[in-house]
């Protein structure tokens, strides 16, 4: 369809068709709920942490292309990584979607250097501002999953 | 004269748009609806000549903006057929109007041990006010649930409304489209004792309204859905129910007198009309009832009643099983919302697609989460027609979606 091209890239629509990691982690895994009131999108992160490395991840809940595709990107990008490196490329995720930290002097700096890989191909979504939270939707519910206690 | 919707949609200034050569689709009219020249005209035209405060002021221009005031409120009293035009209450929305009723006749007819009905269908904006009143009074909420076919399942009716004080629900829904049995459910109500409160939203645009022969005894709905501005709503009450009620907001317009000791409240309807009202948007409003007057509202309802058969035919016709159209399937007992889910296609992802040919369609929960829930859906993509769509609008929303299926089909 044309001028939908750069949202809807085949890697994107791939992750929707078969996403990675879904399904759920029984407790104690940490788990939280992200809503989007707007749209009605669901997500839930499920994370085993042990120690300093996110061992295991799970999504479930409901959603579009975006924001479903998205959270599959993220799962596969985020297991078996070091919490610091997560949150680094959380923001250096935020800043691909052009969104602004609001305490910028508290989060540091973002490392430019931290590959994206698959991710890339979420660019696209800036050019459609709405989209945009559905995009983020899942990486804010994986902070929240992360500050989150075990249950 | 015959209504042809293609002239009709000439007199909307914006449907004349042409985004990258193409013509726009507007299909989001249960959201909110366009506006006509003549509205458009009488808003500018009240600024640029009459505007003044209201009941006020003893110079020209205020009794000029009073008389327009005044007049939109006779002129909505006409076009619901409601007895008397003190019984009409300009707000700021439907949401307002509802919560005023809630607030007021609520608070001080509804305690622990008492009960009201609700159905499955409601928007929030009939759900939410009830509910705040409901944690702090201690009343139960009972809930009328849906058939199937996305009509109110009325069979425990009489069961629910037993020993309820009220019922408020939807004339017609605005995910499903589905028109309620008005008269059916107040008759039924009055019998047990309740009061009957109709958001009446989603019908008063499309179709005629008597609030009498409902025999109702509140009804409320919104001026921007029905080619008036946004910023105004209207409630209409009975006198008796009105006048025992204490005010909702208050402030100046809504008192005879104030002393230090205490205030008298102004009759109706200054009691519930707090502070300078929606004076322009009045004026709107009274246009958008000539408008719609002049059209014929049967005549607006038979339209409807056509483009929604014709649209429900062209989506089945080509898509078959591949589609679904919630709500009653037949166009004779719904209104022209159509709520569609594509197989293995996200609305939202709909929505997006049918933008790149300037169709604006709503995707979402449509503010009734309770129902999305019953539904099994978190969000669905609604297409809703009014008076200035066409079979060409129609055709442009069902050649579009192959788009969609060609994109996403799996």
């Amino acid at each position: 369809m044309p001028g939908l091209e750069d949202l809807y890239r085949e890697i994107i629509l791939d992750h929707y068709r078969t996403p990675r990691n879904r399904g759920e982690l029984p407790p104690p895994a940490r788990m939280a709920e992200g809503h989007n009131p707007l749209c009605g999108d669901e997500i839930h992160v499920y994370l085993d942490v042990q120690g300093d490395t996110i061992v295991d991840v799970k999504i479930s809940g409901q959603g579009c292309s975006i924001s479903q595709s998205s959270a599959s990107m993220m799962s596969a990008a985020v297991k078996g990584k070091n919490i610091n490196d997560v949150l680094a490329l959380v923001k250096r995720f935020k800043q691909m979607m052009s969104i602004e930290e609001e305490n910028a002097d508290t989060t540091g700096e973002i490392d430019t250097s931290i590959k994206l890989g698959d991710l890339e191909a979420l660019q696209g979504v800036v050019k459609f501002p709405v989209r945009i939270k559905c995009a983020t939707l899942a990486w804010n519910t994986l902070v929240q999953a992360l500050e989150s206690p075990e249950r | 004269m015959t209504f042809d919707a293609s002239v009709v949609r000439r007199d909307f200034p914006v449907l004349q748009r042409v985004i990258n050569g193409k013509p726009l689709v507007y299909l989001d009219s249960a959201n909110t609806s366009q506006k006509p020249d003549s509205v458009i005209t009488a808003i500018d035209h009240f600024l640029r000549n009459s505007y003044g405060p209201i009941n006020r002021s003893a110079y020209l221009l205020a009794s000029e903006a009073t008389d327009a005031y005044e007049g939109a409120r006779s002129k909505v009293r006409k076009f619901i057929n409601a007895p008397q035009a003190h019984e009409i209450v300009f707000t700021k929305n439907a949401t307002e109007a509802l919560n005023l009723i809630a607030r007021s006749w609520g608070s001080t007819n509804l305690g622990a041990g008492d009960s009201i009905v609700l159905t499955h269908m409601e928007h929030h904006a009939n759900i939410v006010p009830w509910q705040m009143l409901a944690a702090e009074k201690g009343f139960e909420i009972r809930w009328i649930p849906l058939t199937s076919d996305g009509q109110l399942d009325l069979s425990d009716l009489n069961t629910l409304l037993d020993g309820a004080k009220a019922i408020s629900f939807t004339a017609m829904s605005n995910v499903l489209g589905t028109i309620t049995p008005v008269e059916q459910i107040v008759s039924a109500a009055h019998r047990a004792g309740a009061i009957a409160i109709v958001d009446a939203c989603q019908s008063v645009p499309h179709m005629p309204t008597d609030v009498q022969a409902w025999d109702a005894d509140f009804v409320a709905f919104s001026s921007h859905k029905m080619c008036g501005p946004s910023g105004i709503g209207v409630l209409w009450g009975r006198e008796s129910l009105l006048d025992a009620m204490p005010p909702f907001l208050g402030g100046g317009n809504m008192i005879a007198d104030v002393k230090l000791e205490g205030f008298k409240c102004a009759e109706l309807p200054a009691k519930f009309e707090a502070g300078t009202p929606p004076i322009v948007e009045a004026v709107g409003l009274g246009a958008a009832v000539d408008y719609l007057t002049s059209l014929g509202m049967e005549s607006v309802r038979a339209h409807e009643v056509e483009i929604t058969a014709y649209a429900m035919r062209s989506l089945k016709d080509r898509y078959g099983e591949r589609i679904t159209i919630h709500g009653p399937t037949s166009p004779a007992c719904r209104g022209a919302t159509l709520s569609i889910a594509l197989e293995g296609v996200h609305p939202h992802d709909v929505s997006q697609i049918l933008d790149q040919e300037n169709i604006c369609v709503r995707a979402g929960h449509h503010c009734a989460k309770p129902l999305m829930r019953i539904l099994g859906v978190t969000a669905t993509a609604r297409a809703s027609f009014y008076l200035y769509n066409t079979e060409s609008d129609a055709d442009i929303l069902t050649d579009t979606l192959v788009g969609a299926f060609d994109l996403f089909g799996m």
